[in-house]
């Protein structure tokens, strides 16, 4: 395969300390390769970014894109789309529609446009795997993979009442390989079961979940210790009790607590640092900076925002309380959808208003997380796609981060009693350009336990992005020049170049088989498929890769 | 796939096999338990089927049929994905329709298809539960899957339907009869409640009948709302419903008092007057309850794989059914671009149907218009659709030729455990064979 050389960029590289310096980069089969010792050997192509900025492609870790509920919502709302931007078809490319929740071509073609070249969805029911499969199947050009649900799963519970943590482990193992999914994921720990079994939720960390006696405080560190004894190369993937609820500061901050040092990533944390009264949404106001003081003295925590944005949305989660509690709110219709043994489901269509108290503390509690985390290591860009905003608005994010006057500008239009509510106005830190490739692509990849991803050092999968430097930055993230993925041009100035159909990014840990008899056993019992028809087999991979555990 | 002419000779296999876990498609329930004996080209056993399910494993033989017609003349494979594409590519209002009885790989080509020729692509949701995927964009649903059903619901109303006869499997295998993880009594923990308009079958098996005036459902769904949220309702009900008020209120106490309850809707309810008002009423309802318990809803969808088809459609185009692509991107209209209407107008210039029979329950001048114009059919038995058409293609079946993924009712995926080979091509196969050419000559033109 030929060479192609991305000749005098100012590239930016944070793992491999490159901070805007002008080098080339080489690219061979696929991947970043070292420049040829001979200084006089001639690539077979050259791509001139000469005064362009070169950052490996963009890697979101937690984003709603496939799968029932996300399909879900596309089916409850045409009338988000009529008047949303037309994807046309292309003699190369397919038609699509966008609004909050964009078709699967529309997708790709859209992150694959904004110089992101790797997503990952963050929920899904095990037993709607093969669905996800199928839509991956049909967003193109991204790599892409799952997490897998499992913080409600009655098997889950049975062995932590059980206090089978070798069982439960097993379980993970065997399931993450079933799924063909990338991590396991707990979503409202024993809360979903709670509103499956009767309505209602899980108050707090240590609320005894129906029939089963456990509590989250015990599934959230069960499952934390089965990741990291399975060696996942992303730990446990949490989404806290009591999302949305003024006052749930406290049960984030219980939560990061039980971990006891266990490693773990808590996942749109702009949701759960509300302070105030449940019962009084005029207390509601910002707990960042006590979580954040934690969260910076405690290296086993990483976390992504959530970030909110102005405007029409979609709120979808595993989280089926949540739905309702969002329907009982605003009023609007609802999709809820409860999966046998495993998860719950909740859609609601949101719009987050400027003027409302609320949601204007929302966006400024986002901010102040990317601000108030000493290290960028350690806090990936999300807007929780679509729940939040869309993954469209990383741009906008960019800006704000980089630009204290842009932040001004938007609080003097928010409603006024926001200032009061957080620190935002007392904020002054601006994010670098290093260290927004860092919270864009380098540290989502190092989260996610992605050795070669998020970076462009020798042996880097060559995907990069390359933008035109511009004072807009909104506008320099939102069209990048070019951008390369597996080594191929797909996009050039948001013009598709090629389409292929991305990788599926999957683990497969070794579990102890003894154990699949009486997962069977159980299974048989009480799902409503075969056991045989439950795993995902290999034809729904297409081009797949095994991301390996760490041992 | 034959290049021949003449009809493909049918292997003259005589290997006994088994396959078990497989899946009928023969109804929305995609039972996933079926254990096929299979001897050369025929099943002669289907364990765990129901009559209709063994009705469809047993009596399925392979026709002597060519591969392909075009008008009515044996052709080769070739020459009828030549003549198709052309079809295809040179009409200015193409329509696709069917793809509820083939898999899910088979229905991303035929939404493929429709895009690159700017086509409409339909199914046959919107001659069935069309009107249910209207209400969820109104009211949005309540819902969950046949597992939860099983495991949980002690209270299950159905509603517009006859499962017994429809979907003979469902009261054993998901709804009334089986021990379920919280119901450890199966039947016994369980209130069922039929509402219907006649009699049937069904009505046995539930502990209480509401034969309700046709035509009053929403009537009645309407009220049951007012009654749960605590509203006087008039007594007259009763001469609108033939329901009395005095049942009505019992019923509803039940299901405020059960721990989780679900209606389970029929085409009884969607295709009667009222239509989609009538879904959403009932999907309305459902949500109503969950301030004072659990409670969810479920159209009983009734082809194989309608549900994949609803998927598919949306997940490529962002809409679930009557979905027009002439602009160059999705627009969704229901009566506007769906199939029954856009053919009783006259507008389309050119069909393509697969593994549906329209010529045998559209209205008459859909008929007519569908008889005019060239068109290109897949089918693995010369229905009344695929005698009328320009190119016809015989395929094998889903489910017993061919592997892919089909949705249950409650969109559950289960991939296909196929039978025995075919010596027809699949739908994806001629599909496949059909956007390939579409391109070329599309890429030519351009
Ligand atoms: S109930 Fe339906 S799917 Fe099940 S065996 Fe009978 S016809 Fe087939
Ligand atoms: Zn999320």
């Amino acid at each position: 395969m030929s060479q192609l050389k991305i000749s005098g960029g100012t590239v930016y590289d944070p793992k491999n300390g490159v901070d805007g310096v002008i080098r080339d980069i080489w690219i061979e089969n696929g991947r970043v390769v070292a420049a040829p010792t001979d200084a006089n050997q001639k690539a077979h192509r050259v791509l001139d970014a000469t005064g362009l900025v070169v950052m490996p492609g963009g890697v979101d870790m937690h984003c709603h894109i496939a799968g029932p509920k996300v399909n879900t919502a596309r089916k409850m709302m045409p009338e988000t789309k009529r008047l949303a931007e037309k994807v046309h078809r292309t003699p190369l490319t397919r038609s699509g529609t966008m609004g909050s929740v964009p078709s699967t071509f529309a997708t790709g073609y859209k992150y694959a446009g904004m110089g992101y070249t790797t997503a990952f969805d963050a929920a899904i029911p095990p037993l709607a795997a093969r669905h996800v499969h199928e839509e991956f199947g049909d967003t193109p050009i991204i790599d892409k993979g799952f997490f897998v649900l499992v913080g409600n799963n009655h098997y889950v519970l049975q062995q932590i009442r059980d206090n089978e943590p070798e069982k439960l482990k097993g379980f993970i193992g065997w399931l993450l390989n079933a799924a063909k999914g990338y991590a396991a994921k707990i979503v409202n720990p024993g809360g979903v079961e709670i509103w499956k079994s009767g309505g209602g939720d899980a108050a707090g960390l240590d609320s005894p979940v129906d029939h089963f006696g456990v509590t989250p405080r015990q599934i959230v560190t069960g499952v934390a210790q089965a990741a990291m004894d399975l060696g996942l190369p992303h730990p446990v993937h949490i989404h806290c009790n009591n999302l949305g609820l003024p006052g749930n500061w406290q049960t984030t901050l219980a939560t990061m607590q039980a971990l006891e040092g266990r490693r773990a990533h808590l996942t749109h944390i702009q949701f759960h640092s509300y302070g105030g009264n449940p019962d009084d949404q005029s207390t509601f106001c910002s707990e960042v900076p006590r979580l954040a003081e934690y969260f910076n003295t405690h290296p086993n925590l990483t976390t992504d925002v959530g970030q909110v944005l102005f405007g029409e949305t979609t709120s979808m989660t595993g989280d089926g309380p949540l739905g309702y509690f969002l329907h009982q709110v605003y009023g609007r219709k609802w999709f809820s959808s409860d999966t046998e043994m495993e998860a719950g489901c909740g859609v609601v269509p949101i719009t987050y208003k400027d003027k409302s108290r609320v949601h204007a503390l929302q966006w400024a509690i986002g901010l102040e997380w990317y601000l108030l985390v000493d290290d960028p290591w350690r806090v990936a860009m999300s807007t929780d796609h679509p729940n939040g905003g869309s993954f469209l608005a990383y741009p906008e994010i960019i800006a704000l981060l980089m630009d204290r006057t842009r932040r001004e500008e938007v609080l003097k239009r928010v409603h006024p009693k926001v200032k009061d509510g957080c620190t935002l106005v007392d904020l002054k830190r601006e994010y670098t350009l290093n260290e927004i490739a860092i919270i864009t692509r380098a540290a989502p990849a190092r989260m996610l336990g992605l050795d070669r991803k998020g970076h462009l050092g020798i042996g880097a999968d060559a995907d990069v992005t390359i933008y035109t430097p511009s004072p807009d930055i909104q506008r320099m993230f939102e069209l990048p020049r070019y951008v390369i993925h597996h080594g191929e041009l797909v996009v050039e100035q948001g013009d598709i170049r090629k389409t292929f159909e991305g990788k599926l990014l999957h683990v497969a840990p070794s579990y102890d088989e003894s154990l699949v008899g009486d997962i069977q056993t159980w299974f048989e019992k009480y799902y409503s498929i075969q056991f045989a028809n439950y795993p995902v087999d290999e034809s729904y991979l297409h081009e797949h890769e095994v991301v390996a555990t760490r041992r | 796939m034959s290049t021949a002419i003449a009809p493909p000779a049918i292997p003259a296999a005589t290997e006994l096999k088994v396959v078990k876990d497989a899946t009928c498609t023969f109804c929305g329930c995609v039972c996933d338990d079926m254990e096929l004996t299979v001897e050369g080209n025929t099943i002669t056993k289907a364990k765990n089927a129901c009559v209709l399910g063994k009705a469809w494993f047993l009596n399925h033989h392979a026709e002597e049929r060519p591969v392909a017609t075009i008008e009515g003349q044996p052709a080769t494979f070739e020459q009828a994905v030549e003549r198709a594409a052309q079809i295809l590519t040179n009409a200015t209002f193409p329509i696709t329709y069917g793809l509820s009885d083939t898999t899910c790989e088979a229905q991303r080509v035929a939404v493929a298809i429709s895009d690159w020729i700017g086509g409409t692509v339909d199914t046959t949701t919107s001659v069935c539960h069309g009107p249910s995927g209207m209400a969820f964009q109104g009211v949005g649903e309540v819902t969950c899957t046949l597992g939860e059903v099983k495991n949980r619901a002690d209270f299950i109303i159905f509603w517009g339907g006859n499962p017994a006869e429809s979907h003979p499997r469902h009261f054993t295998k998901y709804s009334l009869m089986p021990k379920g993880e919280f119901l450890p009594n199966g039947r016994k923990d369980r209130t069922a409640v039929l509402i219907d308009v006649r009699k049937t079958k069904s009505a046995r098996a539930a502990d209480i009948f509401l034969q309700i005036k046709p035509r009053s459902d929403f009537e009645l769904a309407w009220a049951m709302r007012g009654i749960a949220a605590g509203v006087e309702i008039d007594p007259d009900i009763e001469k609108v419903t033939g329901i009395s008020l005095d049942v009505l209120k019992d019923v509803v106490a039940q299901m405020k008092q059960a721990k989780f309850g679900v209606i389970l809707f029929g085409m009884g309810l969607t295709m009667t007057r009222g239509k989609h008002i009538n879904s959403e009423a009932v999907l309305a309802l459902a949500r109503d309850m969950n301030k004072y318990t659990r409670f969810t809803a479920k159209p009983m969808r009734g082809h194989g794989n309608v549900t994949g088809a609803d998927n598919v459609v949306t997940w490529q185009t962002g809409y679930p059914f009557g979905v027009n692509l002439n602009r160059g991107y999705p627009r969704f209209n229901p009566g506007e671009f769906t199939t029954s209407d856009v053919l009783a107008r006259g507008e389309a210039d050119a069909a393509m149907i697969i593994a549906s029979d329209p010529m045998s329950n559209f209205s008459q001048p859909a008929r007519d218009h569908l008889r005019s114009i060239p068109s290109v059919v897949l089918d693995p038995k010369l229905s009344d659709t695929a005698k009328v058409a320009t190119v016809a293609f015989t395929t094998s079946v889903y489910g017993i030729n061919t592997p892919g993924t089909v949705y249950r009712m409650d969109d559950v995926p289960i991939s296909l455990r196929p039978a025995f080979d075919s010596p027809y091509p699949s739908d994806l196969e001629v599909l496949k064979a059909i956007e390939k050419r579409v391109k070329e000559i599309l890429q030519a033109r351009s």
